[in-house]
């Protein structure tokens, strides 16, 4: 089993802010600390489009120009709040007919924000 | 829960979505933004070529950009008949008014080159609940999106939210103690900063806890003395889990022996061995609540 290099992100409010900008995703609880501490989070928090993202970033980080990402299919865990650090790890769990699987998770200080695997194409 | 269920058919009873088109094309700002805040720093998004030679006809969009190319946008809207807007409004009408995403799986049949408009139609699926979950009682909303260029699908997304009723605040910081008829005069002196000991009305027994006959002359006449307040540790214990209300782990609960000659049970605060000396002092919770609680003196 290959073992991916881990990524490690830390994740300031000016990363949570333009994640959501740069996603056009305009829900106050990413840009606005006090309505987001208001409706019970503990801050802005990334939203789940970045989190994909992130997720495909960290395989073809690791799997080159030439990989072709079919499938990215994430769960959500615990949420990755402003001021934390999100650390990635993964491994290849199958090579089938070309398609290479990677399981990846997400980690913050609070435990799992994502769990999931891509599917590439090498 | 049947009328949650009846609307989840009568949406899915409806199908697809009319297409919600993309305010603009694929296009090389937008990517441009999207790449310098994820951090992704792959050639065949920004260098056509590097796109070449990686077998694009030119540079590429990032796929997992597809949702962001049909998001709404500020202060825009999805159409009336987006199920995931129907549903949901459904949902907050039956008394689940916060929503969090739990699940995104993506499928691109293939990457997509500025200049390319894109459209999606949506569709119900699951609806699942009630559920209990860490942040509330709610129920699991499923959509199925397709991307289309033109008629052709490029990409799909099953797409998982949860719509809750928040978890309501617990009513008390701490846990309270059952308060009755034989121990509201004990809560009452707490109140008044004072640590009462039942005393038998008949034969003079001090007893404590508290209860409702003598354990020497069996009567039911009851008053109290007040304690000096002083005792020593007769035994105790470093309570880790399981975690308590109001606590935080790990805190020592003595029990300790009067001078009047009862034990007490409380919370102390010093570090402590059996036979250490120790004097009463109140940890005031609120207006109706103050609790005993032992230091070393």
């Amino acid at each position: 089993m290959t073992d991916l290099p881990e990524l490690s992100i830390d994740v300031t409010p000016t990363f949570v802010v333009s994640t959501a900008l740069a996603t056009r995703d305009f829900q106050e609880v990413h840009h606005d600390r006090d309505l987001a501490v208001a409706r019970g989070s503990q801050d802005i928090f990334v939203n789940i489009l970045t989190t994909t993202g992130l997720v495909q970033r960290y395989v073809t980080d690791w799997a080159g120009p030439s990989a072709r990402v079919g499938r990215v299919k994430i769960r959500l865990g615990v949420p990755c709040y402003a001021y934390d650090r999100l650390t990635f790890s993964g491994s290849v769990t199958s090579v089938d007919d070309g398609v290479t699987t990677v399981t990846v998770v997400g980690r913050v200080s609070r435990g799992d924000h994502v769990r999931g695997t891509v599917e590439v194409t090498r | 829960m049947t009328d949650i269920l009846a609307a989840a058919e009568e949406i899915r009873a409806r199908g697809e979505s009319e297409p919600f088109v993309a305010r603009d094309p694929v296009n090389v700002p937008t990517m441009h933004a999207w790449l310098d805040a994820l951090g992704d720093a792959n050639p065949v998004y920004v260098s056509p070529e590097a796109a070449t030679a990686a077998g694009h006809p030119g540079i590429v969009a990032p796929p997992a950009m597809i949702q962001v190319w049909t998001m709404p946008g500020l202060g825009r809207v999805r159409d009336a008949d987006d199920p995931l807007w129907l549903m949901l409004t459904a949902l907050t009408e039956a008394g689940y008014p916060s929503i969090v995403a739990t699940d995104c799986d993506q499928t691109y049949h293939r990457y997509l080159e500025p200049g390319e408009l894109v459209s999606v139609r949506s569709r119900l699926g699951e609806v699942t609940g009630p559920k209990q979950t860490a942040l509330g009682e709610g129920w699991f909303v499923t959509t199925h999106n397709t991307w289309y260029v033109d008629d052709e699908p490029v990409a799909e997304m099953a797409w998982r939210v949860l719509k809750f009723k928040p978890r309501a605040a617990a009513p008390s910081p701490v846990l309270r103690p059952v308060i009755s008829r034989d121990t509201e005069f004990f809560w009452a002196g707490t109140a008044a900063n004072e640590l009462r000991i039942q005393r038998c009305g008949e034969c003079g027994a001090l007893r404590h806890p508290p209860g409702p006959f003598c354990l020497s002359c069996g009567s039911d006449a009851v008053g109290f003395v007040v304690s000096g307040g002083r005792g020593t540790v007769f035994s105790y214990v470093v309570h880790h889990h399981p975690p308590v209300p109001g606590r935080a782990a790990p805190y020592v609960v003595a029990l300790v022996e009067l001078e009047e000659g009862v034990r007490m049970l409380g919370e102390v605060v010093d570090d402590v061995r059996i036979g250490t000396p120790v004097e009463v002092f109140w940890q005031k919770i609120d207006d109706s609540l103050t609790l005993p609680a032992w230091r070393a003196r």
